[in-house]
Order: structure tokens, then sequence, then C-alpha cells
């Protein structure tokens, strides 16, 4: 037997989420996690707060900012060619 | 929102960049048009604020222009572009930071052990759960909670997708460091969101 305390699956928990995990230790880890709830939540909560960063909806480019860009590399490009 | 739904087949952009060397605008504000709005939401992430995030964008794509021709076509066009980038945002940083003489890196340092005190299941589909500029609002106070250091390399590998290996390179760091700090930023951030998120 070879069980994983709570502390040691938490220090593994990214390296989980990155998928870089030699075979043995993913499987040691996978059970912890199903046994345990706590490092579980730890886990999808983490999972899920790179999914929210990643939400393509958030954060959109206001269209006065991506107008006032596109003005000035314009200008800066007139500027080169002239 | 999706992204702008090509009708003409994708050109690649060493495709691109060629025709932009070659002095083709339309083939340069292409580039732009396609990367503008994740520059846009890095710099934001990065700097925690819309005009200085307008900043990072205009002088991100002011710098990709004007190097442009030195631009190494066998490089990906856009890790170099969030390569201005990072730098443009962290510059801003530090030039904010240093009237209260704080160092862009935390003291803690790499090693400081982050231990998870939030431990209850978080509500289901959250970002359903807020409008979307609560969300925002949300997401930029838990990543302001982070040093530019661990934020910038949060960003670069979770949200920009770049390697251990490049991001280490981009940052100046080993590649031990990123890791340890994108595990310490990933924990943190999301013992942050969980203050919220939590069932209850
Ligand atoms: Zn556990």
């Amino acid at each position: 037997m070879n069980l994983l305390n709570c502390k040691d699956c938490l220090k593994e928990i990214s390296s989980y989420l990155d998928g870089e995990m030699e075979p043995d230790l993913k499987r040691h880890l996978e059970e912890h996690l199903s046994l345990c709830h706590h490092c579980q939540v730890v886990f999808d909560s983490a999972r899920k707060t790179i999914e929210l960063y990643c939400d393509g909806r958030l954060f959109p480019l206001p269209l006065e900012v991506r107008d006032r860009l596109h003005r000035a590399l314009r200008r800066r490009w007139e500027e080169k060619a002239s | 929102m999706t992204e702008s739904s090509p009708v003409v087949p994708r050109k690649d952009d060493s495709v691109l960049v060629t025709e932009a060397k070659a002095g083709n605008y339309a083939a340069f504000e292409a580039l732009v048009s396609r990367y503008e709005k994740k520059i846009y939401r890095l710099g934001l992430n990065l700097t925690g604020n819309p005009e200085d995030a307008e900043d990072v964008l205009q002088e991100a794509f002011l710098k990709a222009f004007a190097h442009l021709a030195e631009f190494r076509e066998d490089a990906r066009f856009y890790t170099w572009l969030v390569r201005i980038a990072i730098n443009e945002g962290l510059m801003k940083l530090r030039k904010r930071r240093s009237d209260k003489a704080v160092p862009i890196e935390d003291a803690v340092g790499e090693e400081g052990e982050i231990i998870p005190r939030e431990f209850t299941d978080w509500k289901p589909n959250p970002e359903q759960l807020y409008a979307q500029g609560e969300m925002e609002t949300i997401l930029q106070n838990a990543a302001q909670g982070l040093s530019p250091g661990f934020r910038a390399v949060f960003l670069l590998r979770d949200v920009e997708g770049l390697s251990t290996e490049e991001t280490a390179q981009l940052l100046n760091l080993t590649e031990g460091a990123v890791k340890a700090r994108l595990f310490r930023a990933r924990l943190q951030l999301r013992e942050g969101l969980s203050k919220v998120f939590k069932r209850g």
C-alpha cells in the first residue's frame, strides 16, 4: 500500500492539472481524490478557476479602444510609408 | 461571443507576417484583429485597470509594428507579441509601484507554502450566477491579490497557453520557478474565488 496523505496530494495538484505526472503517482493521486472530499474540492475549484480566467466572453475589447488602436497604427504606418 | 468567423480561408500568421513585412497594411491589420482581444484581456488582467490595459494594447502593437523586420519567421508571432505585451505591462506596474518603493516580486519567495483553507464545494456554474461585469470584478480582484510576478506566470501559462519553457524564457526564470509560481498562483486564486463561489 502506498497511500498519499492530503499534504502530498495537494502538493501534486498543479502537476496533475498539467497532466504531467508519472503513471504510478497519478494512480495514487486519483485514488486519494476519489476518497477525499477536501482534496477533490481543491482540485475541482482550481480547475474551475483556470476555466473562468480563460472564458472568452469576459473582458471584451471596447469598440472605442479598438478604434483608437487601429487609428494609431494606421497613422504610424503612414508616417513610415511617407 | 465567437471569434470572427472567417469567410475566406484563414491565412497562417507566418503568411500574414511575410505580407506585412513586404508592406501590406491589410495583412498587418489582420494580425492585429486576430489578437487584439487577447492582448487587451492580458493587459487588463495584468494591470487591473482599463487605462493601463489600453496602453499595453497600443504599445504592444506599435512596438510589434516597429520591430516587425526583426521578427524571425520561424518563431510564433503570438508568443512574440505576448512577450512584448507582458513586458509593457510589467513595466507599467513597476512605474506605478516605484512611488511606494514596493518591489515587483513579493518578499515571500517561491517556497512559501500555500495551505488551502476553503474546502467547501463551489456553487455549480458560478459564471451563470453573476452578471458579466460582476464576474469580471470578482476575477480582477482575485488576480490583483497576487504579486505581479506570480500573476504574469498564471496569465502566460494558464490563459495564454504558453509552455513552461516559453514562460521561463520570457520572464527570465528557471522552469522550476515557473512551476512553483504557477502552483502558488493557482491555489491563491482558487482560495480567493472560493470565498465568493462557495455553497452556503
Ligand atoms: Zn485529501
